[in-house]
């Protein structure tokens, strides 16, 4: 393989930061991530969602979400006669492999991807009688494994039901906010695998951050606002018939 | 008092309490994790064992830094904003370590169609075709690049060549 | 998706909390009721009731020490339990459970058992041979002092207890209506009535019980029946009952006038799956025919079998109908789709960890339990114990 001095100016640099990953393991965060630096949200843009589903399967890869639960999923409105008191909803298998092929009509549709809110106020964490889930200091909503009883109460306390008991682990399980991944510099496994950039990161404590100016600048909201649990996953566009 | 004597049986049923509470005291001090209570009611541990979960996908910033060319045809098409593992699924292992692990091309007539088919719940501006009219078959790749998608785009046909130069 | 109609968010389709946590309450209940006719004698002196009361504490005992293997058998992890005792979370209703539980299993039941025993206990003893004479031993604690002046120190500080124990057998059970009634995310639980509700169905339901426990024992022993014991006996439950009616009743008039956003979700799950068990077995059976034989009991000038006959047809549908209450509410409150546009179904398991045949054990066991307790500490005595030696 011929090896010119362009390509070797890319190669040694990239080799140096993929030294650091091998030498460092899989490092706990990166060395310089500190806690109280950051506050995490996500955006949500529905107009862009288009159902592919991709983030649901990235986020089973990447979490290892066992069959037939879901960490995030997508579902898709089918909102008629401006019935917003009843639209029609479906997600087969959480959106997984996309949705069926819809025929036009009178009607509208949109698909609402969803996920764990990571609430500031969550009745998840006030709930849980041991402290096995909780908030972090940045903000994402988390659960103890290994501390966890599996009653399930947190289940039964999350009004958005994002919640599950892990069939095998048999101890509550949800979307993390890939805070493996977010601590590390790199974006959740959903964003990083949306094709249209329906769903971003946000850090709520970072004013450089595009997403942030984002919601600062548009009008966004958050699912079942009357529950009042400091939801920070922002939706753009969404309908009001979205439940 | 006489009355003490004669109640000396509470004080015994009382004791029992004092030394079970105590019993308690001195297991709770082992048993709860060293951790507990530091930023909140839980074991702030739980926070790096979280933290340091593998990952699977390594994130497009590490594709471009081997793949620079790729990324530069990308960024001049209609998937510039469509990052590398969103089709070529996870690839951290691959990123860390290029040689013993190769990914497998993915099937773009089992990939593309997955967003590009048409239906009604899709945004109106979003490209979608019906596959069976569109291509009957087909794969895709024999006219459109995924790098960059538009027909026509410099790089051309079947110009989906992958690995570093 | 097998059982699954309309739309619910994917990770709803199956229930987390089963038969067995429709037992918790329901057990809890019988124990908090079975001590509230236990004080009806001690502290508001209701003497015709007298004949029950040691039955009364030893079913309480019997049924609480059976009811935290339901909630053993659910959890994903029985062996962390212990946690709620080190870090129990201040903020959680399920928290309080362990400590509510020791609270009212030592500081109340047991205590108030003992000290209302201790002279049998001490005298028996003294009696016994072997095995039992060493658990005897065990349980004066080392004293054998039954004079006259600590009798009657047992007597203050037991009615102190009694006391105590209404306001924490109501904590008992009341924490348990409070886990559901607290939960906003579920518009079929939240509701402040939830723990008030609770209680006096629990109320109810435990005095029913004890009811049919002592005349069935009676019976069994070859006795007769104190009728004046069971007239009153059934006049507090019909009382009771009317308020656990009137409140439910008003929970469900509330929820129809204001008719919010779940209101249509719940009225057709009403309507449709839980209408078996909420309208006909709940309402209709096991309640309103209840109502209104003890209505007849009360007014009508009955001949004493028959009473005693309606007595133990509405005990028995109390119990049934306070059952299906906890179903409706544990039970109704998953079936629903937290999304308002869908229900799934309850596949209950036969012989699984969680199943019916578990559940059904675990509703014999405090029989059994009931049966050594009243072997070893016996609530009734055909003949006066001797006078113990060294009094």
């Amino acid at each position: 393989m011929n090896i010119s001095r362009r390509h070797l100016l890319i190669l040694l640099p990239a080799a140096a930061v993929a030294w650091k990953y091998v030498e460092a393991g899989t490092p706990e965060a990166s060395p310089n991530y500190n806690k109280s630096e950051h506050w995490w949200g996500m955006l949500i843009n529905i107009p862009k969602c288009i159902g592919c589903g991709n983030c649901v399967r990235a986020c089973a890869t990447e979490n290892d979400v066992p069959d037939g639960y879901f960490r995030t999923w997508v579902e898709r409105y089918h909102v008629t006669d401006t019935n917003l008191t009843n639209p029609e909803v479906i997600s087969p298998d959480g959106g997984k492999e996309g949705f069926p092929v819809a025929q036009e009509d009178a009607g509208k549709y949109f698909f609402v991807p969803k996920m764990c809110n990571h609430c500031s106020d969550s009745p998840c964490t006030q709930v849980c009688p041991v402290g096995a889930t909780f908030v972090t200091p940045d903000g994402v909503v988390l659960v103890d494994q290994t501390y966890c009883l599996g009653c399930a109460y947190c289940v039964q306390a999350c009004p958005y039901g994002c919640r599950y008991l892990h069939p095998t682990k048999h101890v509550a399980d949800k979307c993390t906010l890939c805070y493996h991944r977010i601590t590390k510099g790199l974006t959740t496994a959903c964003c990083e695998a949306c094709p249209t950039g329906a769903r971003q990161l946000a850090d709520l404590k970072n004013p450089n951050d595009p997403i942030h100016e984002f919601l600062k600048t548009h009008p966004v909201e958050v699912l079942k606002p009357q529950m009042a649990t400091g939801a920070k996953a922002y939706y753009f566009g969404l309908d009001g018939s979205v439940r | 008092m006489s009355g003490l004597k004669d109640a000396g049986h509470l004080f015994r049923f009382a004791g029992l309490f004092v030394v079970a509470f105590l019993v308690f005291l001195l297991v709770r001090g082992f048993v709860v994790p060293k951790t507990f209570g530091q930023y909140g009611h839980y074991r702030a541990a739980a926070i790096g064992e979280i933290a340091a979960h593998p990952v699977k996908f390594a994130g497009h910033q590490a594709c471009e830094d081997c793949h620079s060319d790729i990324a530069d045809t990308k960024t001049k098409g209609a998937h510039a904003h469509v990052n590398c593992e969103a089709c070529h699924g996870a690839l951290a292992a691959h990123a860390d370590d290029p040689a013993s692990v190769t990914p497998v091309k993915p099937d773009t007539l089992v990939l593309c169609v997955r967003c590009h088919t048409a239906s009604a719940a899709k945004p109106k501006g979003f490209p979608q075709v019906d596959p069976a009219e569109h291509m009957g078959g087909v794969p895709c790749q024999t006219c459109h690049n995924p790098h960059a998608p538009a027909i026509g785009s410099d790089a051309g046909a079947s110009a989906a060549k992958g690995g570093a130069k | 998706m097998n059982g699954v109609v309309g739309f619910m968010y994917p990770n709803e389709y199956a229930l987390q909390w089963s038969i067995l946590i429709v037992l918790y309450p329901y057990i809890t209940g019988l124990v908090a009721g079975a001590f509230i006719l236990a004080s009806l004698v001690r502290v508001f002196r209701v003497e015709a009731i007298k004949p029950t009361y040691r039955l009364a504490l030893l079913t309480a005992l019997a049924f609480l020490l059976d009811a935290p293997l339901p909630l053993q058998l659910h959890l994903g992890h029985p062996e962390r339990s212990p946690e709620m005792y080190f870090t129990p979370h201040a903020t959680s209703a399920m928290a309080m459970f362990g400590y509510v539980y020791l609270w009212y299993l030592m500081a109340v039941l047991v205590f108030e058992i003992w000290l209302d025993y201790r002279r049998d206990i001490v005298i028996l003893s003294q009696q016994s041979k072997g095995l039992l004479r060493i658990v005897y031993k065990i349980m004066t604690l080392g004293s054998s002092n039954i004079s006259e002046r600590s009798l009657h120190i047992d007597e203050k500080v037991g009615w102190v207890v009694t006391l105590i124990g209404i306001p924490s057998a109501f904590m008992l059970h009341g924490y348990v209506g409070f886990i559901f009634g607290s939960l906003k995310a579920n518009p079929w639980w939240s509701s402040p009535l939830m723990p008030v509700v609770f209680i006096f169905s629990a109320m109810v339901s435990g005095i029913a019980a004890v009811m049919l426990i002592y005349m069935a024992t009676t019976k069994l022993r070859r006795q007769k029946i104190d009728t004046r014991c069971v007239d009153s006996i059934a006049m507090y439950m019909f009382y009771i009952f009317i308020i656990d009616f009137s409140l439910e009743m008003l929970d469900l008039v509330h929820r129809i006038y204001e008719a919010d956003e779940s209101f249509r979700s719940l009225d057709f799950m009403v309507h449709t799956r839980l209408y078996l068990s909420q309208v006909v077995v709940q309402i209709l059976i096991g309640t309103l025919v209840p109502l209104v034989l003890l209505f007849l009991a009360q007014v009508a000038r009955l001949s004493e079998i028959a009473r005693k006959r309606i007595y133990v047809i509405s005990g028995s549908l109390i119990l049934i109908s306070v059952f299906a209450m906890r179903w409706n509410v544990v039970i109704g409150g998953q079936l629903f789709s937290k999304s308002f546009l869908g229900y799934t179904t309850y596949k209950m398991g036969l012989v699984s960890r969680e199943g019916l045949l578990v559940a059904l054990g675990l509703t014999v066991l405090p029989i059994l339990f009931l049966w050594v307790l009243v072997k070893l500490l016996p609530p009734w005595t055909e003949k006066p114990l001797p006078a113990a030696t060294g009094d």
